[in-house]
């Protein structure tokens, strides 16, 4: 269907399904129940997850397929954002035009930076990138004031120009809008305990991570992927194969950085601001490790990265004492201030503390990511049933 | 005229002369074996016709034009496929695949943004990927991953990637170093298969003379970065100043 194999089309089916029903998934617990501090399905978390989906979905097809390492992916997120926000500015609140004028910005200037950055490999070529993001970062600051905004960035204002929109009200606030519906308009269903919320920005997201997912898995099934995994696997055989390794690896470069482009002009959409802090080479290196930590190189790993690391973030990160004292309250005085000061180090700030372990267990232990995981478990469980069939028909698999 | 033409052909290393005044001419449909002791600069010839190296001096032609200052990609799209001293394969990849990638090298050229269609349901691409491995006869394998093959099997792959291009001339440097008698035995009779099959050139870098005299139509000497001789087989064995260049080396008189 769609052009995919039927492994890919029930993939991208299970994905669609995930993302119609986050809402619901995500808020697993009663409104008022002591769970509920573990729902994610409101509207800004699940907007998060698929924006972030994107960017490492796209990061994917530079790093996951070529193995160049970008530690500069920040800057093209912050030039979407700054293209979206200058569209909804000057021309419409209407996220459309933000959004195409966003991936086009970041991807011209993907072409600059990949342009210059791929004439080294390796460590340089990671360098090179890093110091394009904080250049990007403190010129955005700085220099470009004018345009970034600097430190205070930018909103839409009520007497921006807008020359597609009328005038707004005195007193109103532009709200970005998908020809007339809200991004902020939300439907709030509530069942029993339940309180789930269907928000308008969230599934314009959704959807346009589906169509981004889609399009990765055409890349990656296409013989333009394979020559990006060609330029991984030995470069040298590429060039004495007949086939110019360079713009394989540029034009892959663009792609990824067309991806961040669009996450950027996603997050504008969502909350109308942007702000140089989107450059900075943090926001990058998160990338990064949501595409390890899910799978470099897999199709799903990027996604199932994103949403782990924005859960744990925005989760975990609001556990306090407080909370730790009543989940332990059961036990005895003395254990229970035990266990709550053993644990206190890795729960709220220090949530980038249980991060850095999961994602040291993750690269040890499972080089694969959790796409590696879920195959072993997968396998673990197959294994008594199929053992005797894979052994008789004598098929082996390559050692790791 | 010989399809590779090689003219005064100099290159130096600092103040080493690897090569110095470099003539060689391989006739289409041959096999031309370049041999010579370590150091004598073979491989630095080699780098020369593929642009690896650019030589000093000289010219190199092929087929009436000239490969100096082309990459890589531009010479083997001209029709020169090489095949290294250890098999350079694409490791991660399945063997099919390894087969597709230069099939697909050769009828799109050296970049295509063909990023939407389906690799496997290009008939044209597999079907020839697929006879190429069938006549090597590496069909069975063509799901497993390429790193996890043997050596020999390794090195048949590399040979069946480049003929898959069907190339005019197959520049190979020392196919068989390191290999095992029983590998080396079936890579001359796959090369001598080929030459048989195959409209095709071969020039072959070769340490083992057994190799060399089952394969080579000429032979070039080559000793300290000039030829000494170059000759068919059977002058070669016994020249004495074949002899001389490879002193204390038995490997020429067995
Ligand atoms: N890139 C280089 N830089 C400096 N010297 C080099 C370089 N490549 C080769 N040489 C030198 O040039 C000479 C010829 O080397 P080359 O590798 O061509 O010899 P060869 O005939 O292939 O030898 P072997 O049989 O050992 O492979 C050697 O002395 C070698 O050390
Ligand atoms: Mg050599």
């Amino acid at each position: 269907m769609f052009g995919l194999n039927t492994k890919d089309t029930r993939l991208l089916i299970l994905v669609a399904i995930l993302v119609v029903l986050a809402p619901f998934i995500l808020n697993p617990f009663p409104e008022n129940s002591a769970m509920a501090q573990f729902n994610a399905g409101y509207p800004d978390l699940m907007q998060r997850f698929v924006i972030f989906g994107i960017f490492a979905i796209g990061f994917n097809i530079l790093f996951g397929l070529t193995g160049y390492l970008s530690f500069g992916h920040a800057a093209f997120l912050g030039v979407g954002s700054y293209a979206a926000i200058w569209m909804m500015k000057l021309l419409t609140m209407n996220v459309v035009p933000a959004i195409i004028l966003s991936v086009v910005f970041a991807g011209l200037f993907s072409l600059l930076v990949g342009w210059i950055s791929l004439r080294r490999s390796g460590i340089y070529f990671s360098i090179l990138t890093l110091a394009f993001a904080q250049m990007s970062y403190s010129l955005a600051y700085s220099v470009l004031t004018p345009i970034t905004g600097g430190e205070t960035g930018l909103q839409p204002k009520l007497n921006d120009p807008r020359i597609l929109d009328g005038a707004l009200a005195e007193g109103a606030t532009p709200k970005a809008n998908l020809f007339g519906l809200e991004m902020g308009a939300s439907y709030e269903l509530g069942i029993g305990g339940w309180l789930f919320t269907l928000n308008a920005g969230y599934y314009i997201a959704g959807v346009l991570m589906l169509a981004s997912f889609y399009l990765a898995i055409r890349i990656f099934r296409s013989p333009f992927g394979m020559m990006l995994r060609a330029v991984k696997s030995n470069q040298q055989r590429m060039n004495y194969t007949g086939l110019n390794s360079k713009p394989y690896t540029l034009a892959a470069f663009v792609i990824s950085g067309m991806y961040a482009g669009l996450a950027g002009g996603l997050m504008v959409a969502m909350d109308t601001q942007a702000g140089p802090e989107r450059m900075f080479w943090t926001v990058g290196g998160e990338v990064v490790l949501m595409t390890i930590l899910g799978g470099a190189g897999t199709l799903i790993g990027p996604v199932l990265g994103a949403g782990m690391i924005k859960y744990m973030e925005n989760i975990i990160s609001k556990i306090n004492s407080k909370i730790l004292h009543e989940w332990f309250a059961f036990m005895p005085d003395g254990v229970e201030d035990f266990i709550v000061n053993i644990l206190y180090p890795f729960i709220g700030k220090g949530w980038h503390l249980t991060l850095g372990l999961i994602f040291m267990a993750v690269v040890i232990f499972l080089p694969g990511g959790l796409v590696e995981g879920g195959q072993r478990i997968a396998r673990l469980f197959g294994r008594g049933k199929k053992a005797s069939e894979k052994d008789a028909s004598g098929k082996t698999t390559p050692a790791e | 005229m010989g399809i590779l033409e090689v003219k005064g052909v100099g290159k130096r290393f600092g103040g080493l002369h690897a090569l110095s005044d470099v003539n060689l001419s391989v006739k289409e449909n041959t096999v031309h074996a370049i041999i010579g002791p370590n150091g004598a600069g073979k491989s630095t010839l080699l780098n020369c016709f593929v642009g690896k190296l650019i030589p000093d001096t000289g010219s190199v032609m092929f087929d009436g034009q000239s490969v100096l200052g082309r990459k890589p990609h531009e010479i083997n799209q001209m029709g020169i496929s090489r095949v290294f001293q250890t098999p350079e394969i694409f490791s991660d990849l399945t063997v099919l695949e390894n087969m597709m990638i230069p099939c697909f090298a050769q009828r799109d050229g050296a970049f295509s943004m063909a990023a939407y269609a389906d690799m496997m349901k290009d008939k044209d691409i597999v079907g020839r990927a697929e006879a190429e491995l069938e006549a090597m006869n590496m069909a069975d394998k063509r799901e497993m991953n390429a790193a996890s093959m043997s050596r020999g099997d390794k090195r048949r792959l590399e040979i069946a990637m480049c003929l898959s291009q069907q190339p005019r001339l197959l520049l190979l440097d020392e196919p068989t170093a390191g290999m095992a008698r029983a590998d080396t035995n079936n890579t001359i009779d796959l090369l001598k298969q080929i030459k048989e099959e195959r409209d095709i050139t071969i020039a072959i870098i070769e340490h083992d003379m057994h190799v060399v005299f089952s394969l080579a139509e000429r032979i070039t000497v080559l000793a300290q970065g000039t030829p000494l001789v170059e000759d068919v087989p059977d002058n070669i064995k016994g020249h004495p100043k074949v002899r001389e260049a490879y002193l204390g080396e038995t490997q020429v008189a067995a």
